[in-house]
Order: structure tokens, then C-alpha cells, then sequence
């Protein structure tokens, strides 16, 4: 399959494979980061992540469209207010989730995994009957258009590398969160030995629902970079989750390093074999290889030593 | 070890012949062929979940990939009945004769060397146990005896259910991709299509089902079913035991894959075609669903359970097309939280009682036998 192209094509080709891969591997990490917290912290199989994810999306949407209606001048930069509102929006509904649903079910987890498809499947058709079924796509600011010339046979895209960018700075920020701050040391505390951590004066209960709560917003702010790359419908979130989860056990649950890992390998595996064979084929072997490496390694990447 | 001496107790055998009388006599007498045939759809699901009371209620093991074993055996039905259709008689307007249309549109020329077996009705019939059983035990064995359960199980299963559907569509030359395997007619020159057929193939899926529903109310009468219960509850003390948890996981994941099967052959034949729709994710997590309304570790519940639900689908959505996802989405999260033994532990809380009231007898081993079997840890 390489007979046909010179060293130098090759090169560009996956250059560029490899590119588009990278943007790819944007979007799994800001999903799979979210999701990394809520499943691999908090043990919540939330199967509704992808649609607070769209609900992110949608609330870039409707703010781009009001910049566009009444304030056209600040239109370059509606995108980090946006951002700010899409993590608002859905931390909150995440919060309020929590507090109604996912606080009952700690103990049960497969329960919460058909409780959240419930949820799934009422917020898909709440989208569906206040944005309507079609699909729909921001504009974009003129200055993330175009692309960026590195030589002749290889361009990169502007927004690409805005999202890319993007997903480092929050990657970064929720590391320090997690790990570093008061608040970090308070939820891992609660996942690793909840009644020891009430015991030393941890409110739990206010942990778990700010923990969850943060998972979705940053599944919200997900959502607000994926309309840079694609647009959005009520049942897009759907299309990853399965994905998401993948990628989150692919790494080993508990560790956000893994999840960055495997975001990448699965990411550029699926990309560059894009190239080579029919879109579905490529995540077909993609997925197959995660799943084949799971059952050998069914801890994942990166695994904590712990006695169960 | 008590093992009771009859097959079934009291409840049940009024569970068995309540749903012995419904869908043997009440059924086919009330409804007309269309109906009927809806019906004969709604108990495909029932052996999917009959399965997964089994494997899920009883082993503890959430398969979110019952949608793939279902797929598996409607396909391998399909692609037999597809053949018979596809006559060179029948497809002489083709450029290739005698393949199934599909192929025909993507280009190719003869018939791929896996569908040539489905020429014969007895490998059809076994491909439809084996397959989906093989298939099973390959998935089981690699992850039960590397002991990995609970949600990542459900996870990695669902994974599959996700690969298997991306390959159907994207293999459109040998699967029928998206559309699935359509204008399937005869199963051995018999005509499956005109109302006395239907009639009949529901019968037969009737059959069918109470043969499984002994199957299953067999397997948890024997030891092993009490080692499954033992097993969801306490993994670990089975374990010390000397007990192989592995083999008995595997065996319950492989039981729940043929019943599923069997399900999606049925599908196929009363139905008339198969598609991807019914493989993916979606279809695989409404099939525990209806398990989970039901209730997970009643036989019948589920049945019910898939019967209700699918009849609640039918008439909502085509009445209510905008509420029934809010309507479906709030069920799952009701039964859930507020019902987590689903309709039939509704039944044995509040109905079950009034009965045994109604009757002036004491509740005694009838119904609290059964729940100890069902509900409280095995210790």
C-alpha cells in the first residue's frame, strides 16, 4: 500500500495524518477528561457525558448567534465567553444531575450507567424539541479561518491548532486542580477512602457534587471547541461516548496521564489509518486493537498499584 | 444445599400459566395478524432479556452487548433466507445471477466463500447456536479469567456492539450495510410472508420461548444457579470455595448469547429482514432495559418486561412521537431509582400478598422461597 507514493509523500502524508490526528486527539482529551474525573475518580458510568458535552455546543451556538445579531464588532471574540458560559451551563446541570440522580446510585454503578442513558435520552429529546433535529454550525471569527503554510505539501489549520492549544491550557489547569490545590486533595481523599475522609472532616457530599459538577463542565467546554471542527445535532454526543469510555479505560481509569496517552495513540492510530483504507474500517481495526490490548491488559496503559 | 423439589412453585406456576394463556390463547385470539406479528417482535426481545436474567440477574454479569448475539443470529438467518431469495430464477436482471441483490450493486461478482455455507438449512440452524455461543465463550474466556468484571466488562462489551455495527455498514458488499438484508421470502420454499405463515412462525417463537424458559428456570433451580446468585454476591467467598468463578461467568455470558440469538433468528423470520439497527449500542442497552423494567432476577418479569416496554414504544410513539424519548428516558431512571426489582418486585411487594391474603392461606414457602433465592445475599 505505500508503492505508490515517494519518501517525501509519505512524509507530508502522515505529517498531515498526523495533524489531523492531533485534532482528533483534542477533542478525546477534552472529553475523556471530563469523563476521567466522573468514571475514573468518582466510579459514575455516565452514559449522558456526550450530551452535556452538546449542551456546550449549543451554548456556543446560541451565543455566537447573539454576538452576530447585536454586537457584530466583538464577533472575534465571542468564542472565550462562550467557553466561560458552555463550562457554566454545564457544570451546572451537572450539579443539579447529581444532586437529583447520580447521589442515590454511589453504591450501585451499573445502575447509574442505565439511570444516565435515561437521562441521555431525555436530554437528546429536549435539544430535539427546543433547537430543533437539524444540525447546526457556528460561524467562525475570521481570524480562525485559513491555515497556516509549514512548506509546500503541508498546511495546518488555524482553528486546528486553536483547539489544540486550548485543550493543553485546560489539560493543564485541571492537573493543577486536581492535583495540586486544597480542593484536589479533598476529592481524591473522598475517592479513596470515603467514610476515612468524612471522618477527618471532608463534606463528601459537597465534594462529589462539585467533583461531578466539574466533570461536565469541562465536558461543556468540549462541547464549545467541537463546533469549531464539525456541527452539532441532538444525538452527536451519542457518536462518542463509546469512544470516550474506551479511551478512559484504555488509559487505566484513575489516571489522567493514561488518559492523555491513550487519547493519542487511539487518535493517531484511527487518523493515519484513514488514509489508507475506508473510514470504517480504520475504526474498526482502531477499536479492535483497543479492545484486543484490553483483554490482554485489561488495567489499562497506566495503572495504579492498589489492593482491592 | 436446598434445591426445591418441584419445577416450579406456586407463584411461578401462576406467572407460567398466566403467560401460557396470554400468549398461546388471549393473543392470537384477540389481535389481528398485523398485531400479532408486532407481538411475535416484542418476544424476540423476550429471549434477549430471559438471557440476560440470567447472566445479569443471576450472574451479576451487565452485558451491554446482547445486541451483537442478537445481531449474529438474525444475520446468520438472514443471509440463509437471503440465498433462498436470491435464486438465479429470481435474480436473472442482475449482472451476476444468483447472488443476493446487495452484492450484485456493489460490484461483486460471486458469492463470498463465508455465505456459501448458508445454502444448507442445518448449518444455518447450527451457525445460529454456535456462532453467536463461540463468539461468546472467545469474549467471556479472555476477560473473566483475567477477572475483569462489573463496568469495565460493560464497557468492553459495549465496545464490541459498537465495532461489530461500524463493520456491517462499512462491509456494504457483503452485509447489506446500513439497509441491512431486506425482501426476504421463503424459508425452504415456504413462503414466510402471507398472514397464516405469520401466524404460524408466531406459534413456533411461542414454543420456542417456554423451551427456553424451562432452559432457564432448569439452570436456576440446579446448584449452579444457586452458585450464580452466590457468585453476584459474594465473588470472592465462591471463590475461596474452590469454586471457578471464571468457567461459571463464562457459562452464564455464553447461555445469554444463544438465548439472544435465538431471539434474533426469530427476528429475522418474522420480521423478514435484519439490519444493523438492531446490533449497536441503542438496541443493546433498551434490551437490558426492558430486562431492568421487568426485573432482573424474575423469569417472567422480564418477559413482561420486553412485552410491556415494546408495546409502550409502539403506541406512544406513534401517537406521541415528541414524548415517548422524555416518557422512555424517565422510566429508566424511575425503575431505577425508585423500583430497582422492576415490575415483578412491584408484584411480589404489593399484589403477590393480597393474593395469597385473597386465598386465606399463610405466605409460606410459596413466595418467600423464592424471594430468598432472588433478593437476600446467599450467606
Amino acid at each position: 500500500m505505500f508503492g505508490d507514493y515517494s519518501i517525501g509523500d509519505l512524509g507530508s502524508i502522515f505529517v498531515m495524518q498526523g495533524f489531523a490526528g492531533l485534532i482528533l486527539f483534542s477533542v478525546y482529551v477534552l472529553m475523556a477528561l471530563g469523563l476521567a474525573i466522573i468514571f475514573g475518580q468518582m466510579g459514575v458510568i455516565n452514559m449522558a457525558h456526550g450530551e452535556f458535552m452538546i449542551l456546550g455546543a449549543y451554548v456556543t451556538w446560541m451565543t455566537s448567534n447573539v454576538f452576530q445579531a447585536y454586537m457584530p464588532s466583538l464577533f472575534g471574540g465571542y468564542f472565550f465567553l462562550a467557553m466561560i458560559l458552555a463550562f457554566i451551563a454545564s457544570g451546572a446541570l451537572g450539579m443539579l444531575v447529581e444532586w437529583v440522580l447520580i447521589r442515590h446510585l454511589y453504591k450501585r454503578p451499573l445502575d447509574t450507567l442505565l439511570a444516565t442513558w435515561g437521562l441521555s435520552l431525555m436530554l437528546q429529546q429536549a435539544y430535539r424539541s427546543v433547537f430543533g433535529a437539524r444540525e447546526v454550525g457556528v460561524e467562525l471569527p475570521q481570524w480562525m479561518l485559513g491555515s497556516l503554510h509549514v512548506t509546500d505539501s503541508i498546511e495546518v489549520p488555524i482553528n486546528g491548532v486553536f483547539v489544540m492549544g486550548l485543550t493543553v491550557l485546560i489539560t493543564v489547569s485541571v492537573a493543577y486542580v486536581l492535583y495540586l490545590s486544597r480542593w484536589g486533595r479533598q476529592v481524591r481523599a473522598v475517592v479513596q477512602n470515603r467514610i476515612m475522609a468524612g471522618a477527618v472532616g471532608i463534606n463528601t457530599e459537597k465534594v462529589d457534587r462539585y467533583t461531578f459538577g466539574l466533570g461536565c463542565g469541562i465536558a461543556g467546554v468540549a462541547g464549545s471547541a467541537f463546533t469549531m471542527i464539525g456541527s452539532t445535532g441532538p444525538t452527536s454526543g451519542q457518536l462518542y461516548i463509546v469512544d470516550t469510555f474506551l479511551v478512559v479505560v484504555f488509559g487505566g481509569a484513575a489516571s489522567l496521564l493514561g488518559t492523555i496517552a491513550s487519547a493519542f495513540s487511539i487518535s493517531q492510530t484511527q487518523s493515519t489509518l484513514e488514509f489508507f483504507m475506508s473510514g470504517s474500517m480504520a475504526k474498526v481495526l482502531t477499536l479492535l486493537a483497543v479492545v484486543g490490548i484490553l483483554m490482554l491488559r485489561p488495567q489499562g496503559l497506566f495503572a495504579l498499584k492498589v489492593r482491592k | 444445599m436446598i434445591i426445591n423439589s418441584r419445577f416450579f412453585n406456586r407463584s411461578e406456576l401462576t406467572g407460567f400459566i398466566v403467560l401460557a394463556a396470554v400468549l398461546f390463547v388471549i393473543l392470537p385470539l384477540s389481535l389481528d395478524v398485523f398485531r400479532l406479528n408486532l407481538v411475535a417482535k416484542y418476544l424476540t426481545y423476550a429471549f434477549v432479556a430471559l438471557g440476560l436474567v440470567l447472566c445479569w440477574g443471576y450472574g451479576g454479569i451487565l452485558s451491554l452487548g446482547q445486541g451483537v448475539f442478537f445481531g449474529l443470529g438474525g444475520y446468520c438467518m438472514a443471509m440463509f433466507l437471503k440465498l433462498e431469495a436470491s435464486s438465479v430464477e429470481n435474480t436473472k436482471i442482475q449482472s451476476t445471477p444468483g447472488i443476493p441483490d446487495f452484492m450484485d450493486w456493489n460490484q461483486i461478482t460471486s458469492l463470498p466463500l463465508f455465505w456459501q455455507p448458508f445454502h444448507s438449512l442445518t448449518f444455518t440452524i447450527l451457525a445460529i447456536i454456535l456462532v453467536p455461543g463461540l463468539f461468546a465463550l472467545i469474549i467471556g474466556t479472555a476477560m473473566f479469567k483475567r477477572r475483569v468484571g462489573g463496568t469495565y466488562f460493560a464497557i468492553i462489551t459495549q465496545a464490541v456492539a459498537a465495532i461489530l455495527t461500524i463493520l456491517i455498514v462499512g462491509q456494504q458488499g457483503y452485509t447489506g450495510g446500513i439497509n441491512g438484508m431486506t425482501d426476504l421470502r421463503t424459508l425452504k420454499g415456504w413462503d414466510i410472508r402471507p398472514d397464516h405463515a405469520k401466524v404460524i412462525l408466531y406459534f413456533v417463537e411461542v414454543v420456542l420461548l417456554f423451551a427456553c424458559i424451562g432452559i432457564a428456570q432448569f439452570i436456576r433451580l440446579t446448584k449452579l444457579g444457586r452458585i450464580l446468585v452466590a457468585m453476584r454476591e459474594q465473588e470472592d467467598r465462591v471463590r475461596f470455595s474452590g469454586y471457578s468463578v471464571a468457567n461459571f461467568k463464562i457459562f452464564a455470558f455464553c447461555m445469554a448469547a444463544v438465548f439472544a440469538a435465538i431471539g434474533g433468528a426469530m427476528f429475522a423470520l418474522n420480521v423478514g429482514f435484519m439490519s444493523p439497527s438492531f446490533v449497536g449500542i441503542v438496541p443493546s442497552i433498551e434490551m437490558v432495559i426492558y430486562t431492568a423494567v421487568g426485573g432482573r432476577t424474575s423469569i417472567f418479569g422480564a418477559i413482561w418486561g420486553a412485552i410491556l416496554v415494546n408495546f409502550a414504544k409502539t403506541s406512544l410513539s406513534e401517537s406521541f412521537p415528541q414524548l415517548w424519548l422524555f416518557g422512555l428516558g424517565a422510566l429508566f431512571i424511575a425503575v431505577v431509582l425508585a423500583f430497582p426489582n422492576g415490575l415483578s418486585g412491584l408484584w411480589a411487594d404489593y399484589v403477590q400478598p393480597r393474593i395469597d391474603r385473597l386465598f386465606a392461606r399463610k405466605p409460606k414457602s410459596g413466595w418467600n422461597g423464592n424471594s430468598v433465592a432472588d433478593g437476600a445475599p446467599a450467606e
